[in-house]
Order: structure tokens, then sequence, then C-alpha cells
């Protein structure tokens, strides 16, 4: 196992490796100046010139992305031997001019929102989405189960933001039962920020327990379905125990591995969510660079999104051969 | 006879019947089954896929999903009935009184559960002793059905191990609790000839150490010469013919059961030597033809003047206080044709002499 975890992690830098070149590649191609982003409206292409050559963006592409590399693990400095120049510290993303900060700095402010945001609403609906779900398969064709699909379809078949506009519209201003305060931090008003997360962690759930709750329903139909389930009531085993201890251990597994990619998948950010709910996160950080076509913080929450899911990747295999003994990792 | 010699049998099945209703209309798996079994006697169960024998057993475990079919008839396991009896009462008798073992060993057993905590938790649901004394059981039950080193095996899973040593688990796990009836649902298809052979050796003696009356399914015939001493043949979900083995064998009266003999395989016989199949598909249970269920397949139906096939079901006509057949043919013209087709199956010469007079 060792072994196997040590090849995966090996890979792993293999594929980031390979990603941020695909990344930065991309983001050199757009029709954006990445020059014309380090000075404001009044800038004249005398300015945009000098600034492309004091950031070695005159330089071909692997050079800039060797100088890119190295200002991850070492820092850089930007404009290097000039009057203005400024550093810009390990673990260095890029540095966007238009908001004046580093990246990291950026995203390292923004993430702690995206993360509350996402484990709230991962805890919500893993426990709402997999009890209906099991409720469903043991019920399955009487009214518990066709209550419980028939609003799993219609959570499913909504996209995020409408729900999230609903809730918004009825719960914020036609009932007005939460205000528009928006994130409050845990540490100066518990309150204020439960109400600031429970609409968008109600949203997200929302969706996603809907998938959850068909998901668990079909696993634990097939495992209830299985042979050492008979073997388990051939035993003379209470249902209950039959259910608990065979059904759902074998049942559950595979949730193991959609959840933990979910939950990644989320903390690099959720666009839809943090822009409805006016949410400081990553996704909301995203949008927003998008919009002012700000390079620098694209490509790193890019890279940021896509290490959280390759690392997920690897926690959940190592996580599913712990849960199954079958699954030999060598 | 069907009824005056079944009273103090150990297992005693009457009528039982298992309807599956569904949207094209009620699959009738089981109807009207009737048998029974002594201890420390061997009852086969043969037929082919679909004849409705495991459902037959599955419904005696009280397996069958009460809430999907509709069992009826019954079935008495030492003079209690349990087709009405409560679940929870049905519960505490599986794996204790009553034990069965699987076809395939591998999705039979949990995967994720070792050998050993599967073999605890079936001494536990039924005995009240600690993990320590379930444990030793379960170690002296793997030694019991040859299985080596057990105290090692105990903490394997069952994808460890072999496919003969999982049916030995198996078999261990059943008889944990000493039941006196055990099913075994084709315990031996799963495996390969030499393990099988092991197994059945294995179930013989077991039985006779502990006395179990067994239930074995199968479609293997020589499984059934080996172990059986009654056979029951089943089709199209009823008894088409009942005997102690050597009837069966040797006097087969059923259209049926002479396909099912005559479709063994013979090791004298070249590979190159044809089969004899019986021709056509197993019958639809949702719409079971009017007449005789055997007709649409049976070669002799044109032999029973009047079309009586056709029209009406044959009953199990005892032939002997044992053996009972359903069939129109008259006794006289199925032992000429039983006899006629036994010295044909027999007679065959090896291949390449006999081939070409069969076309």
């Amino acid at each position: 196992m060792g072994a196997y975890i040590v090849r995966r992690l090996i890979a792993m830098v293999l594929m980031l490796v390979a990603l941020s070149m695909i990344v930065f590649l991309i983001f050199n191609a757009l029709p954006a100046d990445p020059a014309r982003l380090t000075c404001g409206k009044a800038c004249t292409p005398q300015v945009i010139e000098a600034n492309r050559t004091r950031l070695g963006l005159d330089k071909p592409i692997y050079e800039q992305y060797g100088t890119f590399v190295k200002g991850i693990f070492a820092g850089r400095t930007y404009g290097e031997g000039t009057s203005v120049s400024f550093e810009c510290s390990v673990p260095c993303l890029g540095y966007s001019f238009r908001k004046g900060e580093e990246v990291s700095t950026l995203l390292w402010n923004r993430f702690p929102v995206t993360a509350q945001m996402a484990l709230g609403a991962f805890v919500l609906w893993i426990v709402v989405g997999v009890s209906v779900g099991i409720i469903a398969a043991l019920r399955r064709g009487r009214w518990q189960d066709r209550t419980i699909m028939g609003f799993a379809l219609i959570g499913y078949s909504f996209p995020s933001f409408f729900i999230g506009l609903l809730l918004v519209f009825f719960i914020q201003i036609k009932w007005g039962l939460i205000g528009f305060e928006g994130y409050v931090p845990f540490y100066q008003d518990p309150a204020a920020w439960f109400s600031g997360f429970i609409l968008p962690w109600t949203a997200l759930a929302l969706l996603y327990a809907a998938f959850y709750a068909r998901l668990t329903r079909n696993q634990m139909l097939e495992t209830m379905g299985e042979d050492y389930i008979r073997t388990a009531r051939a035993k003379g085993l209470r249902e209950r125990t039959v259910i608990g201890r065979h059904g759902l251990r074998a049942g559950l597994t595979p949730i193991v591995t959609a959840a933990g990619l979910d939950l990644a998948g989320l903390l690099g950010g959720a666009i839809v969510t943090e822009q409805i709910f006016a949410l400081p996160g990553v996704g909301r950080l995203a949008i927003e660079a998008v919009v002012d076509a700000d390079l620098p913080i694209i490509t790193g929450t890019v890279l940021v999104a896509a290490t959280f899911i390759i690392v997920a990747n690897l926690v959940v295999d190592i996580l599913y051969a712990v849960i199954d003994p079958r699954v030999r990792l060598a | 006879m069907s009824t005056a010699g079944t009273r103090g049998r150990f297992l005693d099945v009457r009528d039982l019947k298992v309807h599956f209703p569904s949207e094209d209309g009620v699959v009738s798996a089981v109807d009207g089954v009737t048998f029974s079994v002594d201890k420390g006697k061997t009852l086969a169960i043969v037929g082919e896929s679909g004849s409705g024998k495991s459902v037959t057993s599955q419904a005696i475990m009280g397996l069958v999903n009460r809430k999907s079919a509709k069992v009826t008839g019954e079935v008495y396991l030492d003079g209690e009935e349990l087709i009405s009896a409560r679940p929870e009462q049905v519960r505490s008798l599986r794996g204790k009184q009553m034990a069965m073992i699987f076809q395939d060993p591998l999705s039979s057993l949990h995967p994720f559960y070792t050998i050993g905590k599967q073999l605890v938790e079936a001494v536990r649901v039924h005995q009240d002793v600690s993990k320590d004394v379930a444990l030793k059981q379960a170690k002296e039950m793997l030694d019991r059905v040859g299985i080596p080193s057990p105290e090692r095996r105990l903490k394997d899973y069952p994808h460890n191990l072999s496919g003969g040593m999982r049916q030995r688990v198996m078999i261990a796990m059943a008889l944990l609790n000493s039941p006196e009836l055990l099913i075994a649902d084709e315990p031996t298809t799963a495996l390969d000839v030499t393990v099988q052979a092991q197994i059945i050796d294995l179930l013989r003696d077991l039985q006779q150490e502990f006395g179990t009356a067994i239930v074995l399914i199968t479609h293997d015939l020589g499984v059934v010469a080996d172990l059986a001493d009654d056979v029951v043949v089943m089709y199209g979900g009823r008894v088409v013919e009942r005997g102690p083995i050597d009837d069966i064998f040797y006097r087969p009266e059923m259209p049926y059961t002479w396909g099912l003999l005559g479709s063994v395989p013979r090791m004298d016989l070249g590979r190159n030597e044809r089969l004899e199949p019986i021709p056509g598909q197993p019958p639809s249970l949702i719409r079971l033809p009017q007449g005789c269920v055997f007709r649409p397949r049976c070669p002799y139906h044109e032999l029973v003047p009047g079309k009586r096939c056709d029209v009406e079901r044959p009953e199990l006509d005892p032939i002997t206080p044992e053996h009972a057949v359903r069939c129109h043919l008259e006794p006289a013209q199925r032992k000429e044709i039983a006899i006629e087709r036994l010295t044909a199956h027999a007679a065959r010469k090896p291949a390449g002499t006999a081939g070409m007079e069969e076309k």
C-alpha cells in the first residue's frame, strides 16, 4: 500500500504539471493582453510596452511558464532590476494588477468562505440525501419511495440558480425571514453567520441531495438483491441487522467516491451559488476575474480547483481500499 | 398414500404454491408442490432452470419476499407449520433448525467481512455465547469440513479462498448450529469436478454424523445418483414425477424424466458424441398451456387419444406407493417406451461408429 501511494503521488505531481502547462497555455492564447492589464484606463501604448518588457511578457511562452512555476516554489520578483520592482512571496500564483494583490493572498482570503459553504452543504446533503435514499429503497414502490423520488426528480432537474433565486425571492424578499447581511464571520456573530449561510447551504444541498437520494436508492436496491444478503437472511439474522450490517456497508461504498469528488469540486468554488447569495468566495473571485479578464486570477483559481479534484481522487481511491478488502492497492 | 404416510415426516411440504403477480399476469413459479423428507435422508429436486426448484427451497426457508409473492400451502418442519407462522418465528428457525447453502459461494459470502466474522455472526444469532466461544466453534467447524489451518482462514476474506474452500465455508456456516434440515441449492454447480466430488463426500459424511435431512436442489443427475434417496422431478413449477432413486433412474415413467436422463453425457462415448437435448424451451410460467405443461415439448403426446394432452392437465398418479407420475400415457405404453429409451441410451456406440445413423 505504501508503494502504491508513492506511485500515485508521483502520478499526481505529473498530472499537476501537465495541467498547469495547459492552463498557462490556454490563458496566454486568449486575445486579452496581459500587459494591458498592468495599468489603468488612461494608459499610453508606451507604458504598456514598457511594462511588457519589465514583466518579461515579451519573452517566449516557455520561459514565462518557467518563471511562473519558479514563482510557486521560490517566489518571484516583478519588474526585477527596475525602480518599481516588488516581491511576490511563495507560493506565488501571479499578481493581479487590477486588484493590486497577489493571487495567492486573494485565494487565501476567499477560501474560508467557500470552504464553510461547501462543508455545510456537504453535511446537509449527505445526511438528507443518503437517508431518504435508504428509506426509498427499503420502501420501494410504495408511497414513501414515490414521494422521495418525485421530489428528487424536481430537485435534480431545477438548475441551482433557479432554486437559489426562489429562496432569495421567497425567504429574503417576500417573507423577509432572513436579511441581506451576507457573509459574517463566525467569530463576529454566530447567529448572523448561520443566517448568512443557511440559504446557500440549502440551495446547494437540495441539488446534491436529490442526486444522492437517487444514487443511494439505486445502490441499496442493487445491494439488497445480492446473494450475500440472502445468505444473511438464511442465517436467521434480524432484518435490521441484514440491512444495517450487510446492506449498508456494501451499498454505501460507492457513495464515498462520489461524495469525495463532489466535495472537492465545491471547494474549488461554486460560481452560481456564491454569486446569488453574494458570498465572497473563490467562485465569486473567479467570476469577477473572468468579467475583468484578469488572467492571473483565472489561472490561479483554475489551478487550485483542479488540484482539489486531483487530490480528492487519490484520497477516495485510498479510502476505497480501506473499505473494500477486495481492492488491492499494488 | 399421499397423506397417510406423511404424518410424522420431518419435512412435509403440501400443495406449496408461490405466485408472483406481475404486470404481464401471475407468474406461477411453484404450483402445488408436495413432497416430504425424513431425518437422515436426502431428497433431490431436479429440473431445468426455471422449473421452480430454487423458489420451492426458498419458500421453505421463508426467504421468498411475501410482499411480492403469494405463498400458500403448508410446510411442516418437525410438525410446525411455517407458511402461516409469524415471520419472526420462521426467522428464529432459519440458520438453527433449517439451514441453506447456495450455489455460488463467492457471491453468497459478504465480500467486506472476514470468514471469522461471518461465522461468529451465524453462531451468535442463535446462541447466547461470547465472541471467543463463537470463534472457537467456528474454528472447529472449519476443521470439521476439511479446511486446513482454520485459525488462519478465519482472518481471510472470501476472495482469498478457492472456490472449493469457499463452499466448505458455506457448509460450515450452515452447520454451525447443528440444523436438522439442510437445503443445498446447487451446491456443486460452481465448482470443478474433483472439488464437486469432495463436497458431495463431505455432505454425505456430515449427514451420517448429524442425521440431517437434506434437500438437494440440482440439475446434475450425477450428484443425484451419489447422494439422493428420493427424487422429485419438477417441470414448469410442478412435480411431474417423484419416487425413490432407483425408480427414477431405472423405471422412469414421464417423458420429461426420460429426456433428462437422455441428456446426461456419457464418459465412455467420445467427445464428438452428440448429447440428446430436450427440444424446445421451458414454458413461460405466466400463461401455462391449458393441458399438460410438458405437452409442447413432448414427443409422445400423439400416442394419447383424443388430444387429451392439449386440454386436460394430468394428475400426479401413484404407480406404486412411493412412485408417482403426471402423464396421460397408459402405464403399459410408458413402461415400453422407457425400456426402449433407456436401452437405446445405454447401447449407444462410441462416436465415429454410430455417428452416421443419427442423421
